[in-house]
């Protein structure tokens, strides 16, 4: 680890921590992250933690750049990684199934493997939150099995149904809200993942532990899933 | 009894207020009123915290009927306000009555206003704000992200304001050519000379393609060589460049993270600037350093204290 500091705007730095992305980095975005919320209190503003970096966005009412330079480097002088790096474990159920993860069959061909197998390697590990963007509660977690590893559709969907379970590359994701986009989708879960009368508002948070359950369908519909089905092309809208 | 009825609006007429902060960890974007200075003036005029809840109106379209007596202020962009048959300039309180009709016709000098009332508007906090998301079903009138829409009450938090006068010499000047500050991101030497030298020479043309997002900078084509980046936070008014070389301004509602390369982020400032800028209007660049930025920008703030 090689930390950099980098002005990225008037009132933002970003700290750079690695360079690739590495399942290993995470226990040290989550020491560094708790580091800087003591060292900035009030006058930070947001924390941005991604793959291999922090944002942080300060108040320039409160703090100069110098002063939130010296803020920064001072939160991580000694940083070391705890034991238990305190993320929450979570189980998803999943629906896998073409009726709601139009690409579970193409993933299959693609990996030289049966529906079957795609299933059980997606839901036979835990993964980690690296981040959350692209819309709220939205979770980029990985790394999944080199065999499910697939790009993103040449076409994106206008219109994802939320809890849609996809996988692009080697991460895999479920949508909170609809959306359009563009992940591989192999099945839907009933969880709420976005909530904004729920304390926290969503359900993953970075450096949190996930694993998918496979479930059937009358569980998913008890579970309170919606089974519409969708378009198996990208083209068509809702 | 409520304040104001909606009577027409456009998808551009939204709740605004400072923005969302302490949840972009979760995916949750900033949103708020795109210029903040003139959000800030609309406030003043009336004795509001300058954060208060205003309705940000962009291009015009709206038309609101008052229902009661009341002083409401007016900052930003001249959308040929009217009230009643009488024209309505920005940068001041006026008195409204009930039964006349506030209308917003289109620009004539900028592009959004920001309309304030006493206490400023009412409108539930969601996650800490009230700024209307679309893309993110966040904020506005209900708390789901929509935007004014016919039919729509508005009512506001305080009673008689403080109305004050605004020094006609701390008008932003809106007519004159918008020169953006920008400062220099760390991916500036992946950019070939002769990019660079065309990022702060050339005029830039505001795309029509454009929302709260971000807005696309038509000119010439900046080549970036260095190394691709994996994704990271995006920093307020960040400037990208994605492959087809054209810049694109990063807005309140942008996404949380992404990979682009920038040539750097516009000041707190140029961003207010920009987002009085017309689709079509021509625009300049200018390199600056954070320590100064953020000098003019207490200066600026201080205005608000001492007038």
């Amino acid at each position: 680890m090689n930390p950099r500091i980098e002005v990225v705007a008037m009132d933002a730095l970003m700290l750079r921590l690695f360079d690739r992305i590495e399942e290993d980095n995470l226990p040290w975005l989550l020491a560094a992250r708790q580091r800087i919320v003591e060292a900035f209190g009030a006058a930070l503003l947001d924390l941005v933690p991604s793959y291999t970096t922090l944002m942080l966005h300060y108040d320039v009412t409160r703090l100069d750049l110098a002063e939130a330079r010296r803020r920064l480097a001072a939160a991580l002088d000694g940083l070391r990684v705890p034991e238990d790096d305190g993320g929450a474990r979570h189980t998803l159920p999943v629906w896998y199934d073409p009726r709601v993860g139009p690409e579970l069959t193409r993933l299959a061909e693609r990996g030289g493997l049966e529906p079957a197998d795609v299933i059980r390697l997606h839901s036979e590990r835990d993964y980690r939150v690296f981040a959350l963007g692209f819309a709220p509660g939205f979770a980029f977690m990985g790394l999944v099995d080199p065999r499910l590893a697939a790009p993103r559709l040449d076409t994106p969907r206008q219109r994802v149904a939320a809890g849609s379970v996809g996988i692009a590359e080697r991460q895999t994701a479920a949508y909170p809200l609809v959306s359009p986009g563009g992940w591989n989708l192999i099945g839907r879960t009933p969880a709420r993942l976005f909530d904004r009368q729920r304390d926290g508002y969503s359900l993953l948070r970075p450096g949190d532990r996930v694993r998918f359950e496979a479930i059937d369908h009358a569980t998913f519909l008890r579970l309170g899933g919606d089974d519409t089905p969708l378009a198996p092309t990208g083209r068509a809208a809702a | 009894m409520s304040g104001l009825v909606v009577e027409r609006a456009t998808p551009l007429c939204q709740l605004q207020d400072a923005g969302r902060f302490g949840v972009r960890h979760l995916g949750v974007t900033q949103g708020g009123a795109l210029d903040w200075v003139a959000m800030g003036w609309a406030n003043w005029l009336l004795g509001n915290p300058l954060g208060a809840p205003v309705v940000e109106v962009a291009l015009g379209g709206l038309r609101l009927v008052c229902q009661r007596d009341a002083c409401l202020a007016l900052a930003g962009a001249d959308l040929q306000a009217r009230l009643d048959d009488q024209p309505l300039a920005p940068w001041r309180h006026f008195a409204v009555r009930r039964g006349q009709v506030l209308d917003f016709i289109g620009p004539r000098l900028g592009a959004r206003t920001y309309l304030a009332a006493p206490g400023g508007f009412l409108a539930p906090a969601v996650l800490g704000s009230c700024a209307t998301v679309v893309r993110e079903g966040l904020g506005g009138l209900a708390g789901g992200g929509r935007p004014l829409q016919a039919g729509d009450t508005l009512d506001w938090r305080g009673a008689a304001p403080v109305a004050r006068e605004m020094p006609a010499a701390l008008r932003p000047d809106l007519a004159a050519p918008a020169r953006l500050d920008l400062v220099v991101g760390a991916q500036i030497g992946g950019f070939d000379s002769r990019s660079l030298f065309d990022a702060f020479n050339a005029d830039w043309t505001l795309d029509t393609r454009g929302d709260r997002m971000g807005v696309r900078l038509q000119g010439p084509v900046l080549d970036y060589r260095g190394e691709g980046l994996v994704s990271e936070g995006i920093p307020p008014g960040a400037v990208q460049v994605p492959p087809d070389g054209q810049p694109f301004v990063l807005l309140n509602d942008r996404q949380t993270i992404g990979g682009y390369p920038r040539l750097g982020a516009l000041t707190l400032l140029a961003q207010a600037r920009l987002a009085q800028c017309v689709p079509g209007e021509r625009l300049r660049l200018r390199a600056r350093d954070a320590d100064s930025a953020q000098r003019e920008h207490r200066r600026y703030l201080e205005r608000w204290r001492q007038v």
